[in-house]
């Protein structure tokens, strides 16, 4: 990343804004441990449950931003939530990215049938909405966070194979790469030491700037009952069990107000970062729009 | 432009076969014995399972038993869905009017609402009305729609009580079901009228807002930027400024010159969005109870229904096709400058 960028990012005020939240959010995954010590030392990622309680109880000194149904605490599931949620981003973005990585590349470098076969199975993929079929594939693998993120990665690759292909495409007759090409360079070597290094870091940025997006849509399978499992220090998984208590109780409508507010505030508010973030990058890398 | 048509139709069953085949293989991941109990309603008689996979030939190879699905599904056969209690080719047709009901509803408020608020923002670039639809339409493309539906059931159904979740009310569930209402094309806002029962009409209408308004909110952000740029564009047009020159009224020049060509990109976005909406009703129809296609692939899924998954998958894929075929078309009729070829 190279500081004139990085300088225009901090002087946008929305891109600012995108990079201190999302700064914020991955202060607390880091310093998660200490935020909220882990309460079951051989899964962090286990929300503690102080009684089983069915009603939800407010914000109290015990709980700063209270309990969900059966008392698991909302805000060791936020702080390590957080955690989760840029484990999920990250590793699903970087295992669909370099998927894309491979295929397009080889789809752009061979061309032909090779391009043809990769080029329609994306197609494939890309004809069904996302959050559909990975809804369909968590479900058939049966729902815990490990296929969740194999299901996020099977949907996400796609787009980074077009990305990639097209990059690849772009550079592949240009001077320098004939050049080295005429003097020898073939196979796996011309694509990764010239072709790659001068084509791919647009697509980088753009596939990093996606964890909001992935996390988004790991929320919802979560929230739709085929992703982290009840009990998980997982954002989706806090505003599922909200649900039955939308409705509060009696004539006090907001009752449970916390239980939808906090989580579903914490994923906005990471979403919204990576999106402002987003914003001012593509802004910056697309020079036709001021 | 028929050939290109003709392409991306000869795609349609390459999709199809493809996502179903992919999806096939996914299943064989389960045992036989998991598969068969998918058969068996009463559980004395899991006593029974070998006799099932026996039966459904659940051991063979995944070509032949993909093979067997392909062949019934071609026949209009795609199984029974245990979490619908019904065929799925059924439950497809019970579900799929109401899906499309709310995907329509939805589609007419995000073009308003995307089309006025952009053209107000793009006229007004950097005055506070802009800076304001912008906001809100970064807010609303980062806002999750589950927490966003459920934040409008509790106001507006727990604490106003305006807007109930579901379809439609118990009354209107009898009045639909008595032999006196017909039935003419599935679509209860259509049929309604058509029977000339306002009460029915007034009651899915009433049970469409709130679910529609959500997916509009979660959608409608993308619409708002799209005419933004769009109408900035038209605006720095020469015939634009000929326009003003000639002294015509501002509202003129906005509206009748610049507005009219900055739709374009409107329209081909909405036939996009149209599609994608699919996706989004998957998480609305789950919040309101709503009795649509979504709510059935998602229990459809959390159930493991393979039957219902399958033919889900395979619905949703062909619409998908057919839908982005349809708004390309579209956007050469939009605009004729617009050549159809790869």
């Amino acid at each position: 990343m190279n500081n004139r960028i990085f300088k225009r990012i901090l002087r946008n005020k929305a891109s600012l804004a995108g990079f201190i939240l999302v700064s914020f959010f991955a202060l607390v995954a880091l310093f998660a441990p200490l935020l909220a010590p882990a309460h079951h030392e051989h899964n962090p990622y286990q929300l503690p449950q102080s009684s089983y309680e069915v009603t939800p109880q407010p914000p109290s000194p015990q709980h700063i931003f209270g309990t969900t149904e059966q008392q698991y605490d909302l805000y060791y599931g936020v702080v390590w939530g957080t955690r989760l949620a840029f484990k999920i981003g990250i590793t699903v973005t970087f295992f669909a990215f370099i998927i894309g990585l491979f295929l397009g590349s080889a789809a752009a470098y061979f061309g032909g049938l090779v391009d043809e076969v990769i080029m329609r199975f994306t197609d494939v993929v890309f004809a069904v909405p996302s959050l559909v079929l990975a809804m369909v594939i968590a479900a058939m693998l049966g729902p815990d966070i490990k296929n969740m993120m194999i299901a996020l990665t099977a949907v996400a690759w796609p787009s980074y194979a077009r990305l990639v292909r097209g990059d690849v495409l772009s550079v592949k007759n240009r001077d320098f790469v004939v050049a080295s090409r005429a003097l020898g360079a073939r196979g796996p070597r011309l694509l990764l030491k010239h072709i790659l290094p001068n084509s791919i870091y647009p697509s980088v940025v753009v596939a990093s700037l996606d964890i909001g997006y992935i996390v988004l849509t790991a929320a919802s399978l979560s929230f739709l009952g085929l992703g982290a499992q009840p009990g998980t220090a997982d954002w989706g998984q806090l505003i599922a069990m909200a649900r039955n208590w939308v409705l509060g109780s009696g004539a006090d409508t907001w009752a449970y107000w916390h239980t939808v507010i906090i989580p579903g505030g914490a994923i906005f508010l990471f979403v919204l970062g990576w999106n402002l973030l987003g914003d001012g990058f593509r802004d910056i890398l697309d020079p036709r729009q001021g | 432009m028929w050939r290109y048509i003709l392409r991306r139709l000869l795609l349609l069953p390459l999709v199809a076969l493809g996502v179903t085949f992919l999806l096939f293989l996914l299943t064989q991941r389960l045992s036989p014995e998991m598969r068969a109990s998918l058969y068996i309603k009463d559980p004395r008689q899991m006593g029974a399972l070998e006799e099932v996979i026996q039966k459904y030939g659940l051991r063979d190879n995944v070509f032949k038993q993909y093979g067997r699905w392909l062949s019934s599904a071609l026949q209009g056969d795609l199984g029974y869905s245990h979490s619908a209690n019904m065929p799925v080719a059924r439950a497809i047709k019970e579900y799929l009017p109401a899906t499309v009901q709310l995907a329509v509803a939805t589609i007419l408020l995000v073009v308003f609402f995307g089309v006025w608020f952009g053209a107000v923002s793009a006229v007004k670039k950097d005055k506070w009305q802009d800076v304001c639809a912008r906001l809100l339409s970064v807010g609303g493309f980062s806002l999750p729609i589950f927490v966003l539906g459920l934040l409008l059931l509790m106001f507006f159904y727990g604490k106003l009580g305006w807007f109930p979740p579901g379809g439609y009310s118990v009354a209107t569930d009898a009045v639909i079901h008595s032999p006196s209402f017909h039935t003419y094309t599935g679509f209860l806002l259509i049929d309604s009228l058509l029977n000339g029962n306002m009460r029915v009409f007034g009651d899915v209408l009433r049970h469409l807002v709130l679910p529609a308004v959500t997916l509009c909110i979660g959608s409608f952000a993308l619409m708002v930027r799209v005419m933004r740029s769009s109408m900035l564009e038209e605006l720095g047009k020469d015939y634009v400024r000929t326009a003003r020159a000639k002294g015509l009224p501002e509202r003129t020049v906005v509206y009748r010159h610049a507005g009219k060509n900055a739709v374009i990109p409107v329209i081909t976005l909405a036939g996009i969005q149209f599609i994608r909406l699919l996706g989004g009703t998957v998480i609305v129809e789950t919040i309101f109870d709503y009795p649509g296609i979504g709510r059935f692939g998602v229990t459809a899924a959390q159930q493991l229904d393979i039957a219902g998954i399958m033919g889900f998958s395979l619905m949703v894929a062909v619409l998908f096709v057919l839908g982005n075929l349809f708004s390309d078309i579209l956007y050469t009729a939009v605009d004729p400058r617009i050549k159809l070829n790869e």
